[in-house]
């Protein structure tokens, strides 16, 4: 990554971080606080994103609703990565017979599509933000899961562990050594653009009415209430799908940026 | 006797995947805590009566033992008997012939329409100067992580609301199409746009365009005759993904656009905890990916140069 590209990743996640744990910093005003005589109020210099039908400050409310858009896409990225870890490490070391079984599961899961699958979940589990995390993790894992199983195959027929083994080294050495460093940063780069997806699909999720509830600030949530004023107040849907994009495609490009890395190596 | 081999190992494949997945939704109804006969008739919030609920433990065999249980299960999915769904009362495998028609429409329309507009860009990026270069750079980007939600929404308040050349609601007119395709294509079109214009940029750079324009063809001959092969491959070895992630898209456009299909029923069924009902759409989601991953598979031979033969 260049050095511009660097400090521009780095002021990018700066303020979603700021963003999403101390909101108040950028918007001090009350995100639920309704004012019915000031609804649907255009953008202007006092409302920059506009007022919705309870006459709340939306630009207050896409700030306030970072933490959560941003906690359900992180946590189910964290799901989704650590089961594909434990699956794809499993199957690349595994006997072939078990690596083959791990294989076809992966296949089945993966031929559910995403979006089927979360709700396929939620359908056992009824609509909240934890049915929606473990949802969009579990939908998420099994194309994780075989990137990390071809990975980690590539990495332990390369010729460097062959080396490490020549020379002794123990299976932890191997692994400190070699397997996590090299594993990593491609693993980083999925992740990162792993976050800007499970950013839209949580969203996907609740404004489809199975995730974070109203009145919260979530994004989804927001584009979902907003839809009904969609002729007559556009900023409603606007802004919070506008806050989704912005995240999920600095995440692809961060994350490109770091795969770019990677292949130069 | 190659294609018969190769058929029977797809088919293979695919029963066992459909094993898997209908598997995984039987351990899953049973997971769910409390009376499975509840669960499966919407969960303690639908109030089933005392009949309906000793209806359902006598047809899945519930008083069985689960190993009985499992093979029942199995035994009615292969009589493609998915049983009731107790939202829509009618039997799963009739409501989906009603639901699969638009949806499969709706998708393969917007298929097309998403590998016409990735020809098209591949094509102008080719073309284009440093400039250009990077603003189709940017918009390939945005393309790809616009949420179908948003863009759906985006683009009623711009065609529909503002404009009013289009209809916001899919009234089976074609003019009620074009938004809900759109809405479905375009982020699709971003990503292959990305894939395909890496790999026509290698092909357009390569000894064989080299050596092709000095035996004198001129450079869309070649893009044509060889660019366009390389560029389709790598973006056509997507579109299993692609289709299935157009499933997933058609579920929100729907709810958008009021269009019925698959997707709306997959979620009031959601919604009210309809689990014949799910079970049914899952195995037909997965069993259309199988079947567009083989279809891809069998083109990917016809058009790879070097696979032809193989």
């Amino acid at each position: 990554m260049s050095r511009t590209a660097k400090i521009l990743s780095s002021l990018f996640i700066l303020f979603w971080v700021l963003t999403a744990f101390v909101p108040a910093l950028i918007a001090p005003a009350d995100p639920l606080a309704i004012n019915p005589s000031q609804a649907f109020q255009a953008p202007s210099g006092a409302h920059i994103f506009g007022t919705d039908e309870s006459g709340r400050d939306v630009f207050t409310r896409v700030i306030h609703g970072a933490g959560d858009s941003l906690y359900i896409g992180l946590a189910a990225t964290a799901l989704g990565m650590g089961l594909a870890l434990v699956l794809g490490t499993a199957a690349a070391l595994a006997p072939r017979w078990l690596d083959e079984v791990i294989l076809r599961v992966l296949e089945a899961l993966y031929s559910v599509p995403s979006l089927l699958m979360a709700l396929l979940i939620i359908a056992f589990t009824g609509p909240g933000v934890g049915p929606a995390i473990v949802a969009v993790g579990l939908s998420t894992a099994p194309g994780y899961a075989r990137l990390v199983r071809s990975q980690i195959r590539t990495l332990k027929n390369s010729e460097m562990l062959e080396a490490a083994t020549v020379l002794g080294r123990g299976t932890w050495l191997k692994v400190r050594n070699h397997l996590v460093p090299n594993a990593l940063q491609p693993l980083l780069a999925l992740v990162t653009l792993g976050i800007g997806q499970a950013v839209i699909w949580a969203a996907a999720l609740s404004f489809l009415g199975l995730g974070t509830p109203p009145p919260a600030p979530e994004w989804g949530a927001m584009l979902s209430a907003g839809r009904t004023y969609l002729h007559l107040a556009w900023w409603l849907s606007f802004f919070p799908g506008l806050a989704i994009v912005v995240v999920a495609a600095g995440a692809t490009l961060i994350g490109r940026a770091l795969g770019g890395k990677v292949k130069a190596l | 006797m190659k294609l018969l081999a190769w058929l029977g190992r797809k088919v293979g494949g695919a029963l066992v995947v459909l094993w898997l997945v209908a598997t995984a939704i039987f351990i899953g109804v049973r997971l769910i805590p409390g009376d499975p006969a509840e669960a499966i008739m919407g969960g303690p919030g639908s109030q089933a009566s005392a009949e309906a609920l000793a209806n359902a433990r006598s047809e899945y065999g519930l008083d069985l033992p689960i190993i009985s249980q499992y093979f029942l299960f199995l035994a009615k999915l292969i009589r493609l008997d998915f049983g009731t769904s107790y939202s829509f009362k009618d039997p799963v495998l009739q409501i989906m012939g009603e639901v699969l028609p638009p949806t499969i429409n709706l998708a393969l329309m917007a298929l097309v329409v998403a590998w016409l507009l990735a020809l098209l860009f591949a094509l102008l990026a080719m073309r284009a100067n440093k400039v250009g270069q990077l603003l189709g750079n940017a918009v390939e980007i945005v393309a790809a992580a616009v949420p179908h939600f948003w863009l759906g929404a985006v683009l009623i308040m711009l065609f529909s609301s503002m404009l009013g050349w289009l209809p916001a609601v899919a009234n089976g007119t074609p003019a009620g199409l074009v938004l809900p395709v759109l809405t479905l294509a375009l982020p699709l079109a971003g990503f292959l746009t990305q894939l395909m214009r890496d790999s026509l940029n290698t092909a357009m750079g390569s000894q064989f365009a080299l050596a092709a324009r000095a035996r004198g063809e001129s450079r869309l001959t070649v893009f044509r005759r060889h660019g366009l092969r390389h560029a389709a491959l790598p973006a056509l070895g997507l579109t299993g993904w692609a289709f299935s992630s157009l499933l997933s898209g058609a579920v929100v456009v729907e709810a958008i656009f009021a269009r019925p299909g698959l997707g709306r029923s997959l979620l009031s069924a959601v919604l009210a905890r309809d689990i014949p009902m799910v079970t049914g759409i899952a195995l037909f989601s997965a069993l259309v990916y199988i079947v567009v991953m083989a279809l891809t598979e069998a083109i990917e031979r016809l058009i790879d140069p070097a696979g032809a033969e193989s």
